[in-house]
């Protein structure tokens, strides 16, 4: 896929409009089922059924729900900032949807294989945070204010262990590049890198909970103080899409973990490799994203001073420490 | 260059997800701490005491369901023994039985209420279902016994409306020990978890003299290290036959009240399973009432321990068939005044939790 974008023939050009809508698909289905599986799991954790009405065992309720969405009065307050709370939802999905580029999901099916690809994605999922407070901001409401303020800051505050916890593993690699990455890990469930950077991993998963603004740390959108955060003034369609980037980030975190930390593609056990690649991605992925729900089933919600308590005196020092122990480690071992 | 600030207004409320009703709190901001709150109340004022004052005594028992609606039995107690003891009149014993069951029942179902919603204030979804779960085996026995889930209009003046329908008391006694083991598990799944402790531990502190300065009772008082509760203080009913203790702590925070609300469901389950297993299954369960209640002149006031504190009955009788005058003591409403005083430099995020550790409901402020 290298030489097709570099030689932008019009065959060339078409099959990458066409790879990126098979993506959107992809996304958007995930999106649908992801939710489904989400209020499914949390419906049995809580003594519920879930959603069980809406086609067979409930399989169409996200799309009702998205249809619903979708036929809504698009309703922007009167003192509103027009052009921004326009603006907001749109700047919040695009980099969402993005980033999805750069994950591989087998040694041969990716997207783009950015020799940069983790800074990429670092680089723009930053800017998701701008779509968030722009919401907050133009809505003229000051539920929707707070709740904008707190994400900034909050995002703010664990981009930065996210980014420092993925040093270790880029350390180990010694490269951007998500392939190699995921190559660098080949052979056995031990030579994953989420063993020998367990304490990188385990910041990376409270990080990046943080980052995607779930229980426990949903704070920007903490329905029993801020009755639902930036988003309390978009109802429709706008609405919808602050909800898809939510989740098309669940969707990247959940690659990103499985390929940083995982081993991608690896099977766990050699005699096991039989099993195509991608099915051993999915089951990877989808315990990520199973454990993401579980954990908001369970877990209360933390307080905004603890937050960044715990984001700049605990996650980040720590995140600090293991690169410098990695890198110790590493030369030793040379 | 100093950057200006501006103070912001927030109404929290009527609607708000965390008010527990139609309450209102107008609450100034500076960035995230609060600098001053205002309750709002009144959005549900009915005027109960004034519509009493037309209405004969066992009409009036249905307007007390409605006040504090989490536990509409201790209000039909309450009205009812004011007017008992102002008639001087002698309770049979089963009847007695009967009311202390369906007390202690309906406290414990209060109080899984609050823990259910205290717990989604502070932003945990699930205990909410658990709490519910078990709150509505004792609906249940309530639906069973009078055939409401809510507002149950069971007890009279001279006892009870239903006797026990048959294997009743045994239905209840197999809930005890349910219901200590769904104790048990609720201390597992949410009191020992870290960020639960972070949220509630020293939040919301006062001592014991602003506590009586504020009138506080019930949990609120005995969090401060007070040994305050009616049911041993002034025993009514057959209190005084039941061995149970009175949990106090001296922490005053929002914990405190915590573990003391799980402590008194403990509490409210053995008193249970003394009554039931002393429980006559013979005799009468009301007392000869004449047909119109007509008090003698004079005033009384009486006070039981709800689940949320003192709640008292003050009636004045000219001798008619209604009351002359009819006051309610409401645990919530005098509970609530504290509210503002411990906002004070607090976040947004405490509010809530404050808010939900006093334990109001708003039928009751509002009366």
């Amino acid at each position: 896929m290298d030489n097709m974008i570099e030689q932008l023939s019009i065959g060339s050009v078409s099959l990458v409009t066409l790879a990126t809508a098979a993506l959107l698909l992809i996304v958007l289905v995930f999106v649908t089922y992801g939710i489904y599986f989400e209020r499914k799991v949390i419906g049995w954790i809580q003594l519920r059924q879930g959603p069980n009405r809406t086609g067979p065992f409930g399989l169409l309720q996200t799309v009702a729900d998205v249809f619903k969405l979708l036929i809504k009065e698009d309703t922007i307050p009167n003192n509103a900032d027009k052009t921004v709370f326009k603006l907001g939802p749109i700047i919040s999905f695009i980099p969402a949807f993005v980033v999805l580029a750069v994950i591989p999901y087998t040694e041969n099916l990716y997207f783009a294989n950015l020799n940069v690809g983790l800074l990429y994605y670092v680089a723009l999922s930053g800017i998701s945070t701008i779509g968030i407070l722009m919401g907050g901001w133009a809505s003229n409401n000051k539920y929707a204010l707070l709740g904008g303020m707190r994400s900034v800051a909050q995002m703010i505050s664990y981009e930065i262990p996210l980014v420092i916890s993925m040093v270790g593993v880029i350390l180990m690699t010694g490269s951007l590049n998500m392939i190699q990455i995921v190559e660098g890990q080949a052979g056995g469930f031990w030579s994953w890198n989420i063993f020998p950077q367990i304490v990188a991993f385990g910041i990376f998963i409270i990080a990046a909970v943080a980052e995607l603004n779930r229980t426990p740390f949903d704070l920007p959108e903490a329905e029993s103080e801020l009755i639902a955060g930036y988003h309390v003034e978009y109802s429709g369609f706008r609405f919808a899409f602050y909800m898809l980037s939510e989740y098309v980030y669940i969707y990247a975190i959940a690659g990103l973990t499985t390929v940083l930390f995982l081993g991608g593609w690896h099977a766990p056990f050699a005699f096991l490799s039989f099993i195509p690649g991608l099915i051993w991605f999915i089951i990877k992925f989808c315990s990520i994203v199973f454990f993401l729900f579980w954990i908001r089933a369970t877990m209360p919600r933390l307080r905004v001073d603890h937050l960044m308590g715990l984001g700049w005196k605990v996650l980040l020092p720590l995140s600090l420490v293991n690169i410098f122990v990695t890198a110790i480690v590493l030369e030793l071992l040379k | 260059m100093s950057i200006r600030t501006e103070e912001l207004l927030v109404n929290v409320g009527p609607q708000h997800p965390s008010t527990h009703g139609v309450f209102r709190l107008v609450v100034k901001l500076d960035g995230e701490v609060i600098t001053e709150a205002t309750p709002v109340i009144g959005y549900l004022h009915r005027g109960t005491e004034k519509l009493a004052e037309n209405l004969s005594y066992t009409q009036i028992i249905p307007y007390t369901d409605r006040m504090d609606y989490l536990s509409a039995m201790t209000n039909n107690y309450v009205l009812c023994h004011a007017v008992e003891t102002l008639m001087k009149l002698e309770i049979p014993e089963k009847a007695e039985y009967l009311r202390v069951i369906v007390m202690e029942l309906n406290r414990v179902a209060s109080h899984l209420v609050w823990w259910g919603t205290y717990l989604l204030d502070i932003g945990a979804m699930s205990p909410f279902l658990y709490a519910f779960r078990d709150r509505e085996k004792i609906v249940e026995l309530f639906n069973e016994l009078c055939g409401a889930r809510l507002t149950y209009f069971y007890m009279r003046v001279g006892g009870v409306k239903w006797d026990a329908p048959p294997g009743w008391i045994d239905k209840v006694k197999e809930f005890i020990p349910y219901m200590r083991k769904q104790i048990e598990e609720y201390e597992k799944l949410v009191t020992g978890n870290e960020i639960f402790l972070s949220r509630v531990k020293d939040i919301g502190k006062y001592d014991s003299q602003t506590a009586i300065n504020y009138g506080l009772s019930g949990v609120n008082l005995r969090s401060t290290g007070i040994d305050w509760d009616l049911r041993k203080q002034e025993p009514y009913s057959l209190y005084e036959q039941f061995d149970f203790d009175v949990p106090t702590s001296t922490d005053g925070d929002c914990f405190a009240r915590y573990r003391l609300r799980i402590e008194e469901m403990k509490q409210s389950l053995s008193i249970v399973e003394q009554a039931v297993a002393q429980f006559p299954e013979e005799g009468k369960i009301m007392a000869k009432v004449p047909r119109v209640i007509r008090p003698p002149a004079g005033e009384v006031y009486s006070r039981i321990e709800s689940p949320r504190g003192e709640i008292g009955c003050h009636i004045v009788s000219k001798g008619k068939a209604e009351p002359y005058r009819l006051k309610f003591r409401r645990p919530s409403f005098v509970n609530l005044q504290i509210l503002p005083e411990l906002l004070i430099g607090e976040t947004m995020t405490n509010l809530v939790t404050i808010f939900g550790g006093i334990d109001i409901v708003l039928g009751e402020v509002d009366c």
